[in-house]
């Protein structure tokens, strides 16, 4: 959350409701609501980190809003996390494990394991066909963010294959 | 291909199965569309027999669509050719709308193809000579549909696959993705009993996948009932029923069910759904 939030006010000063929108907004239905709580807790750790300032501003008939602004020192951390890769996705999967281990105990067996994941890999693809079928198709970071989500699940089923031939 | 043919009294060798419908004594639920018996394909690989499909009973109903899919080499596409009649079974049955297909010879079978099955193969044999408008009318025609009605059904197949302005062109001035979609359209023209497909989105990017995907789920909300091959977990999630091939059997058969969390009324959220 950190980052998201320092690389929109590097964008434009604003305040927490605004952040909560404009991510919402460029994200769209495809990416989890983030929580205005949160927000505000994150916004508060920037600041005692003096990567952003908050200013108040006054508002007729309301309490100040705290406006925040980009520091020099949340610049250079917001271009630093440019300029790094950012972590490739970590094979470290729950079912490969239960696929490894619960035949040891006798809990289980392969096939039944490898083929119930199978059903549940795809019963999540159809619900992410729909979502996409929902998504306005003008929405093109939405639809990428979901056919991002479709591309690693079709990995894990190639995968489920592999284990399938090899373990089973 | 030589096909023998084994010698059969009409409507004998239906060895323990019971005939409903087609045997004319009670009409009470429809013939599955497909149905295998101890289904076997073994082919020689210079004298040495390989097995490809290794006694698949499989029953597909009217109406259902069903995606055989499992790792490459373990019978999938050898399964749907056999059920097309492009490829000789070495031994058990094979039933189409209750009618015994695997003992019919070879003209036979092209005939039972042209009046029942689309057939949308992984290579897409579509006529070189003629324009993609035709390749597509040409088997509604042959069925004996109108002129009007053929064309009818081709324009709405093409629009619905994004290839309406790719009407006139010849087959050989198509994209692979393109040529792959007119044969889909092709295959749906004649509104087949039984659509078979192979890979159907193996040359697709992710574009045409959504037209091609919209396009099944249409012709499956009519009534067609499809079994089709694939990898694809786009494609196979819009089944009613997965059946899991592995080393020429049935691992696995049965519906997709629902995922545990299902997406919010809003929108969902793909993270979440990737757990």
């Amino acid at each position: 959350m950190r980052p998201f939030l320092l690389a929109l006010l590097a964008k434009e000063p604003a305040h927490g409701y605004e952040l909560k929108q404009a991510l919402e907004q460029i994200f769209g239905s495809a990416y989890p609501s983030p929580n205005i709580g949160q927000i505000y807790v994150t916004l508060g750790r920037l600041e005692k980190d003096g990567l952003v300032r908050a200013v108040d501003v006054e508002q007729p008939n309301r309490p100040n809003k705290k406006v925040y602004h980009l520091t020099a020192a949340g610049r250079e951390a917001l271009d630093a996390w440019a300029d790094e890769p950012t972590e490739g996705p970590r094979v470290r999967d729950e079912f490969f494990m239960k696929l490894v281990l619960a035949p040891m105990t006798g809990i289980s067996d392969r096939m039944t394991l490898i083929n119930r994941q199978r059903r549940h890999y795809l019963a999540l693809m159809r619900d992410l066909n729909e979502l996409a079928g929902r998504t306005d198709p003008a929405d093109r970071v939405a639809l990428l963010l979901i056919e991002g989500a479709m591309l690693h699940l079709q990995a894990d089923l190639d995968w489920l294959d592999r284990c399938q031939e090899d373990l089973s | 291909m030589s096909r023998s043919e084994p010698d059969r009294a009409g409507g004998a060798a239906r060895k323990g199965r019971v005939v409903r419908g087609a045997g004319g004594e009670r009409e009470a639920a429809p013939d599955p569309v497909v149905s295998t018996v101890n289904l076997v394909k073994i082919y020689q690989n210079g004298g040495v027999p390989v097995p490809a499909v290794r006694g698949v009973d499989l029953r597909v109903e009217p109406g259902e669509f069903v995606a055989i899919m499992g790792p490459s080499g373990s019978g999938k596409s050898t399964l749907v050719h056999m059920l097309g009649g492009l490829d000789v079974r070495t031994s058990g049955e094979i039933w189409l709308d209750g009618r015994r297909a695997d003992t019919l010879g070879e003209s036979a079978w092209a005939l039972l193809r042209r009046q029942k099955i689309g057939f949308v193969f992984q290579f897409f044999n579509l006529v070189a000579n003629m324009t993609v408008a035709d390749n597509v009318e040409l088997p509604a025609l042959l069925a004996g549909a109108s002129p009007r009605v053929a064309r009818e059904r081709r324009e709405h197949l093409l629009g619905a696959l994004g290839l309406t302005d790719r009407a006139g062109a010849a087959p050989a001035q198509l994209a692979g993705g393109e040529q792959q979609r007119v044969a889909l359209a092709r295959a749906l023209a004649n509104r087949p009993s039984l659509l078979l497909a192979d890979e159907p989105t193996g040359n697709l990017d992710s574009r045409n996948t959504r037209d091609v995907l919209r396009l099944l789920g249409e012709v499956h909300r009519d009534g067609q009932t499809i079994i089709l091959v694939t990898h694809d977990a786009r494609v196979a999630s819009l089944a009613d029923r997965v059946v899991s091939l592995l080393d020429g059997q049935i691992v696995d058969d049965g519906a997709v069910g629902a995922a545990r969390r299902r997406p919010r009324g809003t929108a969902g959220d793909v993270v979440e759904l990737r757990g």
